[in-house]
């Protein structure tokens, strides 16, 4: 979790001299008296007035808000957890016979990994309906009007959403260690951690269409359109081996199907395979990419 | 407290098939003073939220330059957000949330202790009669307690200036003349500034020291809501009579009263503006008999907003408001 995090600030904090020289070129004298006044990002003011409480701390602040408003309406993170859950009980028990076919002995080893992505992706797909909600009822407008940044607006929610994978994912593994599965745990919890940054990445995104769309009749068939052949392509519930030469090739341009075999393979322990470093890989440059996306959106429309 | 020169924003739309750039705010130039209630006044579409969003730093004019609160909008937004309250249509808070939590969330985003923050909440919702509504759910809260919710979150930080964007629209006349009170006591008790829209004429009469007319995306007038009625040219004298030949023969003794203008007839009913009624109607009233004239109705005007707004833009705010 800490890996978001740092990045974050450092990206932040890299934009920060240059918005600083822009203030300071600008064309109004008051606005470079003003910006040298009031410098820098984590000055306290000892009189008790408004200051500045730093990047981490407006991330924090926005986060706890957001973990607060879904504690007290836990439905969603109920309703999120029990798909997965479902296709564990259910479809689970009908992969076992199959495990030698699928080339290994523990059908719940190749399973599991595909499920925590599928919770990773659309868990994470679906956060931005909710900031649809909050951005009617204003909330979105008041909160840019505050001097915070833009960008904690957004890690400040994508940071719940990572939380609660976080959460079901732990529950998911556990009950499938029930189940039988089998595998290294210090693994797990790398697999575990790559989802987190594809989540990481799929909320921004999702977070970053809400806004520019505005509208949950747009927004459903872009998910849809998107979600599917990531599904599909990406051997969330069957490897890719087991299909054709042209499924694999077209599968192959999926960062996610890349990421779903490096959790496969740390789940079993392989740390040190290819198929661990693409997935690392990938699921560091999809979090990115979400982020940077997302930040873009959030910051668009400043005065 | 605030400077605004030349601000323009335009939005790309279309029209059928081609790209069609609309004018929102088309050049306004705005000063007001530390301690004043202003109001821009205008019609849905004039232009009052577009400029209301640029002032507060959501929206980027195209051309333009301001200074709010003493920052330059351009080089120091963040600045001018510290120094600033917003209160927007939509409103502030989560449906979901409790009120006194999202107060206290929004103050600690100024970097104001959450210590800090509780105690000036508390002591808002006292003064803004919300008291006993900390831990109730905004989506559970009467209209008029949620907007006065708004202004509290608008508050929280004591910004010098706080812009209020159409505050009561949607509230049942008692929760409005409520509103009035608590938006009135804003710079007696808080000392802020106060710059509020709204296309009530009698909300801006009541409130403002100054009001802005906005049409069209340009000011077209900015005064005093007494000089700006004393500019519209007298009261207006209204005659209904039986029918419309009478109709005819009234308006012609109208037009001949001293210093008549803007005369107009429709149907049974006939109109025209002169420097003083009061003065002009008994000898009109004889004249009217004399002729035989007889009236079903008679009607003195002082002239209100909605007839500076007329005169200014030649539309009747009513008028737009029904269209």
């Amino acid at each position: 979790m800490s890996t978001p995090e740092t990045e974050f600030r450092a990206g932040d904090d890299a934009t920060a001299p240059a918005a600083a020289t822009t203030a300071g070129t600008g064309t109004a004298p008051m606005a470079s008296v003003t910006t040298a006044g009031g410098g820098g990002r984590r000055v306290r003011d000892t009189d008790g007035g408004t200051a500045r409480v730093g990047f981490l701390g407006e991330t924090l602040i926005v986060f706890r808000r957001q973990l607060r408003l879904a504690l007290r309406n836990p439905a969603w993170v109920l309703i999120g957890l029990a798909q997965p859950i479902l296709y564990l009980a259910l479809f689970g028990p009908l992969l076992k016979p199959l495990a030698p076919a699928l080339g290994t002995t523990n059908a719940y080893t190749l399973f599991v990994p595909g499920l925590l992505l599928q919770l990773g992706l659309f868990g994470a797909f679906f956060a931005g309906f909710g900031l649809l909600g909050e951005w009617r009822d204003g909330v979105i407008e008041a909160e840019r009007v505050t001097p915070a940044s833009r960008v904690a607006l957004l890690l400040g929610r994508v940071l719940r959403d990572v939380l609660q994978l976080f959460v079901q994912g732990v529950l998911l593994i556990v009950l499938a260690l029930a189940f039988g599965l089998d595998g290294s745990p210090g693994g797990m919890l790398l697999g575990l951690l790559m989802v987190m940054l594809v989540g990481t990445s799929c909320a921004a995104f999702s977070y970053a269409l809400a806004l520019t769309t505005k509208s949950e009749d747009a927004m459903a068939p872009i998910l849809n359109i998107v979600s599917m052949p990531v599904l599909l392509l990406s051997g969330i519930l069957l490897p890719m081996t087991l299909g054709p030469t042209w499924l694999r090739v077209i599968s192959d341009v999926l960062p996610t199907k890349h990421v779903v075999d490096g959790v496969r393979a740390v789940f079993v322990g392989n740390f040190d395979s290819s198929q661990t470093v693409w997935g690392l890989f990938w699921a560091v440059l999809l979090a990115v990419a979400g982020v940077v996306l997302g930040a873009r959106v959030f910051r668009r429309q400043n005065a | 407290m605030i400077r605004a020169r030349g601000l323009v924003r335009t939005f790309e739309t279309r029209r059928g098939r081609e790209k069609v750039s609309v004018r929102a705010v088309d050049g306004v130039d705005l000063d007001v003073d530390a301690g004043e209630i202003v109001g821009f006044l205008g019609p849905n579409g004039a232009g009052k939220t577009t400029t209301l969003r640029i002032l507060t730093t959501l929206l980027k004019p195209t051309a333009g330059t301001a200074t709010v609160a003493g920052h330059d909008l351009a080089g120091d937004p963040v600045g001018v957000r510290r120094s600033i309250g917003y209160v927007s249509q939509s409103g502030l808070v989560s449906s979901e949330a409790r009120a006194g939590e999202e107060v206290v969330d929004h103050a600690l985003l100024y970097g104001i202790s959450r210590e800090r923050a509780v105690r000036r909440g508390r002591e808002l919702f006292e003064q803004l009669d919300l008291d006993g509504m900390w831990e109730r759910q905004a989506k559970k809260m009467s209209g008029g307690q949620r907007r006065r919710l708004d202004i509290a979150m608008g508050l929280v930080h004591d910004p010098q200036l706080v812009f209020l964007d159409e505050p009561t629209t949607g509230l049942d006349p008692q929760a409005r003349a409520n509103l009035w009170t608590h938006i009135g006591s804003l710079r007696d008790t808080h000392g802020s500034t106060v710059f509020l829209t709204t296309h009530y004429l009698d909300e801006a009469d009541a409130l403002c020291d100054r009001i802005f007319v906005i049409d069209h995306g340009v000011i077209v007038a900015s005064d005093t809501p007494d000089n700006l009625k004393r500019s519209v040219r007298g009261d207006l004298i209204e005659l209904t009579v039986q029918d419309e030949q009478q109709a005819e023969a009234a308006a012609r003794r109208l037009a001949g009263l001293d210093g008549a203008s803007e005369g107009s007839t429709s149907g049974v009913t006939t109109s025209i503006r002169v420097p003083q009624a009061g003065s002009a109607l008994p000898g009109l009233l004889r004249s009217l008999d004399a002729d035989g004239i007889a009236l079903a109705g008679v009607e003195v005007r002082r002239p209100t907003l909605d007839d500076v707004f007329l005169t200014m833009t030649g539309r009747s705010l009513r008028d737009d408001e029904a269209a």
